[in-house]
């Protein structure tokens, strides 16, 4: 799907059509918070300045060119960051008010609350697809007498329990790259993130997959915090209750707007958001 | 635009206070292995290093359990554990680097490169003679098995790995048994199929020939795993742009595998550099500088090693033995660390 010959009419009324989600209920914590946030990697500054808040209960779309940081924002949420070696960054991102990066963090506890599903599905090919959707809880030693449940629940939530409830003892390369990935959105659940994140997860999907996916996901906001980096802008109208539009004029990526996503598609701010949206560039 | 930009941290690094908490574990440990020691039965530098080791894992564990829990407790005791099997590695690679270094400078003096043994006898005073001829053997008989193993090697990793034929799977088969052929077999090989029926006469080509036997099995085993790690996209990348398989392979699988074919070298070069059985029956092991690998007997760093230790028996002797193995060792470095380089430069 491209971008190019949709108007920004049709968008925003698809956006509207939304009701936006209330941020902030107790039982969800108070969200995600960044404070500045810089990224490095080694002398390159790859990402300037991110004040953004990913209020609990909500889904948040980050868009912008290839190239623009939105990734590697994604990634500093969580603190997978860290895994490339040159990597450097400032600022706080506040999980509940506290500092993921303050010093006597545990940053498995962190990635715990902050689960990520990838761009490319990657289930564990030793695994089955069960084993799969319960692997979290053997890799964060969490006990869980009822996994029977927990693997219903989780590949329902997924949208998948109708597809492999008879085969969960298959492998999960045997699945469909669509499924493959609800599959790994399955994973992510069963250790019961706060957050979850998700890196373009239907970049490689077709559009009866994607379709699934964005239900899960509108399904998967009432419990949780939802971040996502899509290159489809319909993708972005049709899920995130709110919009964040990246961009690097080769220098380091900065956040050009960021807004309810009815008011970004329909009256942005900014003339690069709106030539962006329009698909008059990038 | 005058934006403060904040300097870039690396908060996930380990702060000063992190390393002296670990730095004082480290020490404390030290200091209860020795009290184990003086005060208990343990004794010797094994009870010394196990005392340490049993006290290093106690003592992180309890302080990391203390600190931050019991699985960040368990993840420790693999830290030491890692940290421990590295230092077991070391000690014997730097116990004979250590030992053939403060041995091995007694027998160097400035001839040693450019002299031989033809008029010297190992029990001669240390600056008599030098191991030209068998610095020049090696080079010799080692460049020739690898220029006619490397293409044979890299073929037969090629065509388990690419056309991956009927064949494969027992050559493959084959390709791992041989790794295992003990090297006396390979120079018996070569003295009972070539020199005893064909040349009757020993060389440095027939030293090159068994010294081949032995370097074909590393390198088609490895680059074989090499090749196997380039993803199979860029095989249909190169095919689906009209390359032929060939063109495929030259342009774009084997670039992508270079510094694993290196390292194949290396691995290769490493199984018979240190060979003295086989050259002893296949080129015999001259004293005098030969550069002819076609004819004539030719010397080889182990060799003269050999020779030196087993003939001699004065202090002159010995210190010549010690002197060889330095050079072999200095020169086996030299060698792998300029291919390592030469690999890892970016091309074009």
């Amino acid at each position: 799907m491209t971008t190019s010959h949709v108007t920004p009419s049709s968008l925003s009324s698809v956006a509207s059509a939304r009701t936006l989600s209330q941020p902030g209920t107790a039982l969800l914590g108070n969200g995600l918070e960044t404070r500045g946030v810089h990224a490095w990697f080694g002398k390159k500054h790859v990402l300037s300045d991110i004040t953004l808040d990913f209020a609990a209960g909500t889904v948040t779309a980050l868009i912008g060119p290839s190239g623009c940081g939105k990734s590697t924002f994604l990634r500093t949420l969580n603190r997978m960051h860290e895994f490339i070696p040159t990597a450097a960054m400032a600022g706080e991102v506040l999980l509940d008010g506290k500092d993921i990066y303050a010093p006597g963090i545990d940053v498995t506890k962190i990635r715990l609350r902050v689960g990520m599903v990838f761009q490319k599905p990657n289930p564990f090919p030793s695994m089955t697809i069960g084993q799969n959707v319960l692997s979290g809880l053997k890799l964060a030693q969490i006990k869980n007498s009822n996994t029977d449940d927990l693997l219903e629940s989780c590949l329902t939530r997924a949208g998948l329990w109708n597809e492999v409830k008879d085969r969960l003892g298959e492998h999960g390369g045997a699945l469909s790259g669509g499924q493959q990935q609800r599959l790994c959105i399955a994973r992510s659940l069963a250790v019961e993130p706060q957050v979850l994140l998700m890196d373009e997860p239907c970049s490689a999907l077709d559009p009866g997959s994607t379709f699934r996916i964005e239900e899960t996901i509108a399904d998967l906001a009432k419990t949780m915090t939802i971040v996502i980096v899509t290159h489809n802008m319909q993708q972005a109208a049709r899920v995130s209750d709110y919009t964040a539009f990246f961009l690097s004029d080769g220098g380091p990526g900065e956040m050009i707007e960021a807004a309810p996503t009815s008011s970004i598609f329909s009256s942005p701010q900014n003339k690069r958001t709106e030539d962006y949206v329009t698909g008059r560039f990038g | 635009m005058n934006k403060v930009i904040p300097a870039p941290q690396k908060p996930w690094q380990p702060t000063f206070i992190d390393k002296l908490e670990d730095f004082s574990i480290l020490v404390g440990s030290l200091g209860v292995a020795g009290a184990i020691v003086k005060f208990t039965g343990f004794n010797g530098k094994l009870g010394y290093f196990f005392a340490f080791f049993f006290t290093l894992l106690v003592a992180n564990f309890a302080f990391h359990f203390l600190k931050r829990g019991m699985q960040a407790a368990k993840d420790s005791i693999l830290q030491v554990l890692t940290a421990m099997a590295i230092f077991v590695t070391l000690i014997p690679i730097v116990s004979i680097v250590a030992t053939v270094v403060s041995k091995g400078y007694k027998g160097l003096h400035w001839g040693l490169l450019t002299k031989d043994m033809a008029l010297a006898s190992v029990n001669d005073p240390i600056a008599s003679g030098g191991l030209l001829h068998a610095l020049v053997g090696t080079i010799i008989m080692v460049g020739g098995a690898l220029i006619i193993s490397f293409p044979i090697g890299v073929l037969t990793a090629l065509y388990l790995t690419e056309i991956n034929g009927k064949l494969a799977r027992p050559i493959k088969f084959l390709v791992q048994a041989m790794s295992g052929v003990p090297s006396i077999v390979a120079g018996l090989f070569i003295l009972s199929s070539l020199i005893y029926p064909v040349t009757k006469a020993l060389s440095g080509l027939m030293g090159s020939l068994a010294l081949t036997i032995l370097m074909i099995p590393t390198i088609a085993r490895t680059s074989e795993e090499m090749l196997r790690l380039i993803p199979n996209e860029l095989r249909e990348a190169g095919v689906a742009l009209g390359g032929t398989q060939w063109r495929t392979v030259a342009g774009v699988v084997l670039p992508a595998a270079k510094s694993g074919l290196v390292t194949a070298i290396i691995l290769g070069v490493a199984r018979i550099i240190g060979e003295t059985a086989p050259l002893l029956l296949v080129s015999g092991g001259g004293d005098s500088l030969n550069t002819n690998p076609t004819s004539g007997a030719m010397g080889s760093l182990p060799y003269y090693i050999w020779k030196a230790f087993l003939t001699g028996g004065t202090p002159e002797a010995f210190a010549r033995a010690w002197g060889g193995m330095l050079v072999l060792l200095s020169f086996i470095f030299i060698l792998f660390g300029l291919a390592r380089y030469l690999s890892g430069r970016k091309v074009g």
